[in-house]
């Protein structure tokens, strides 16, 4: 199939998909109650406009978000087995995270998003400081996993030192919709100026692909555009993660399956992988709320567990 | 002499690898750089393509440095195939081509007629037109090669880097890239290469560099460098010179 036609099929999915988000949950609604309940004085105003409305528009925010900074990453890396995670951005986040919920367990959680914003960033700065903007890739991506293996023990530590944080800290860990409204929105609203910068990029990041000596003979500079393209991909994943905690393998798996549907020219790559990261957080929050209502399970464990299988049949068919 | 080296030296890790070359490379030639591992040739071209910063020392582009110069503007004036080239995922060999028109083309890599007819000549004389669908990650290793040097080629520079481009070749396609080289050098080209074959550089180059442990030991038409003396010097070889039979160019032959 042709590439646009793919991508035009799998946004028509993400409409059915935001459509059925709206509709199920604890409790079903009608195409005309889901339209109904965007007026006030309905008595489905609550479910729809405050509740399901902002938290479905937050899936496709965030998962079009965390697949596009994924694809950013993989194609700068030039490994596609790499992911904002190896950044230690996300793990970074939730040490911060972790850090004020069992420290300061009396401060606000109103902070809390801004905490771990702080912890992402700061983390992705310690790891340029580390490496430095000429460092080689490989370099790159060793000394973050390394970074994000030591926040996450830390992280370890604080739970097991102070058990009763332990619940809100594991949940806030596994990555959830839950919980989240237009406040949510509004935080994640500004990153969205990043997505044209990345699109502006994509043509550099095809060149990076052909090696360093290569995109250097065509005239990109390579220090520069990594800097660039991992400035913005650590920025939106600080900001996805800061918000709905780090949803597991979305920005690995997501990338991934685009490259597979549509091939690796980065024009067309990372519009679909955004298409494709929306449509798996639409259908990983929606499966996860409706599996067994009123219980919720966390959308990070709906994604860990489809995506950590895929994951592994990805390196064992790694030659 | 649009290009020279003035005193360059080049390495990694302010280890000296090429050492006070200076060197004018003689415009429209067919030049190969020949010498042992180790010696330094790969490294100098690196830097003439500006991949490596000088140590020490300077490129001169049009009596500019050449380090100095907007690399988006090189770009159009210098191409380099590189020995090893990564294999993009998931990009068809036509792709990839175009990806040769980039100092071209706008921010969005959009082709015009003029960058479709380049590409489309760049791929007949690589005689890779057939292949323009598939995948480069499902290409035999010689195919590939042509490829890539079709992508440079799409760059449509006066100048041409290559380093040690028949390497993953069967002889036939060896032979063809020689030809191929030497046709488009008398088009007007400037083409350095790398190369480790010293018979097929003097059979087809018109002007042979040869150096050793980082420092330029002779240059000049093959029948000036080609000789016992420089072989048993550079090569430590004990061989003898005789003449192509077919193409009346120098021919070492070990003893």
């Amino acid at each position: 199939m042709k590439p646009m036609a793919l991508s035009f099929l799998l946004f028509l999915m993400v409409l059915v998909l935001v459509a059925m988000s709206l509709s199920f949950g604890a409790v079903s609604l009608s195409l005309n109650e889901i339209i109904s309940g965007f007026s006030p004085s309905s008595e489905f105003y609550f479910t729809i406009h405050e509740y399901r409305l902002p938290r479905t528009l937050l899936a496709v925010l965030v998962g079009g978000m965390m697949a596009l900074s994924g694809a950013l990453v993989q194609g700068v890396i030039r490994n596609p087995l790499a992911s904002p995670d190896i950044l230690g951005v996300s793990h970074g986040a939730g040490l911060a995270a972790v850090v004020l919920m069992t420290l300061f367990p009396h401060v606000s959680v109103y902070w809390l998003p801004w905490a771990a914003l702080c912890g992402g960033l700061c983390a992705a700065l310690l790891l340029w400081l580390l490496c430095g903007s000429h460092s080689s890739a490989i370099k790159l991506a060793i000394t973050g996993i390394a970074m994000a293996t030591l926040y996450s023990s830390v992280v370890d530590f604080l739970m097991l030192t102070r058990p009763l944080e332990i619940n809100n800290a594991l949940l806030w860990l596994t990555g959830s919709l839950w919980g989240r409204g237009w406040d949510q929105v509004a935080m994640i609203l500004p990153w969205l100026s990043l997505v044209p910068v990345a699109f502006w990029l994509a043509k550099r990041m095809n060149l990076v692909q052909l090696g360093d000596d290569v995109a250097t003979s065509l005239g990109v500079s390579i220090p520069v555009t990594r800097l660039f393209v991992l400035a913005i991909s650590v920025g939106m994943t600080a900001a996805c993660v800061s918000i709905c905690g780090p949803i597991g393998f979305l920005g690995l798996v997501a990338p991934h399956l685009a490259r597979r549907l549509v091939g690796g020219r980065h024009q067309i790559l990372l519009p679909c992988a955004i298409v494709v990261g929306m449509t798996l957080l639409l259908l990983a929050d929606l499966v996860a709320r409706t599996i067994d209502p009123p219980i919720e399970l966390p959308a990070g464990l709906m994604t860990a567990i489809l995506g950590a299988p895929y994951f592994l049949w990805l390196l064992l068919r790694t030659k | 002499m649009s290009l020279s080296t003035h005193d360059l030296s080049v390495g990694y890790h302010d280890k000296a690898i090429v050492k006070q070359v200076n060197l004018s490379i003689p415009d429209g030639k067919f030049i190969a750089l020949l010498g042992p591992n180790g010696c330094g040739k790969s490294t100098l071209l690196k830097a003439i393509a500006r991949i490596l910063t000088p140590l020490s020392g300077q490129v001169h582009w049009h009596g500019e440095n050449l380090h100095k110069i907007p690399s988006n503007q090189l770009a159009k004036s210098l191409a380099l195939l590189p020995q090893t080239q990564p294999i993009p995922e998931g990009i068809k060999v036509f792709d990839l081509i175009a990806y040769g028109r980039s100092p071209y083309t706008g921010f969005w890599g959009r082709l015009n007629t003029e960058d479709k007819r380049i590409i489309d000549r760049v791929m007949q004389e690589t005689e890779v037109t057939e292949l323009a669908d598939q995948l480069v990650s499902e290409l035999s290793g010689g195919q590939r090669q042509r490829v890539w040097l079709a992508m440079t080629l799409a760059q449509d520079t006066p100048y041409l880097l290559l380093d040690e481009p028949t390497t993953y070749m069967d002889l036939s396609h060896q032979v063809e890239l020689m030809h191929l080289l030497r046709k488009l050098n008398q088009q007007g080209k400037t083409i350095i290469t790398v190369l480790h074959d010293i018979n097929q550089a003097a059979r087809y180059c018109d002007h042979l560099i040869v150096m050793k442990e980082g420092e330029i030991i002779t240059q000049g038409s093959p029948d000036s460098v080609l000789t016992r003396d420089m072989l048993k010097t550079v090569f430590s070889l004990n061989a003898q010179i005789h003449q192509d039979p077919i193409a009346k160019t120098p021919m070492c032959v070990v003893e």
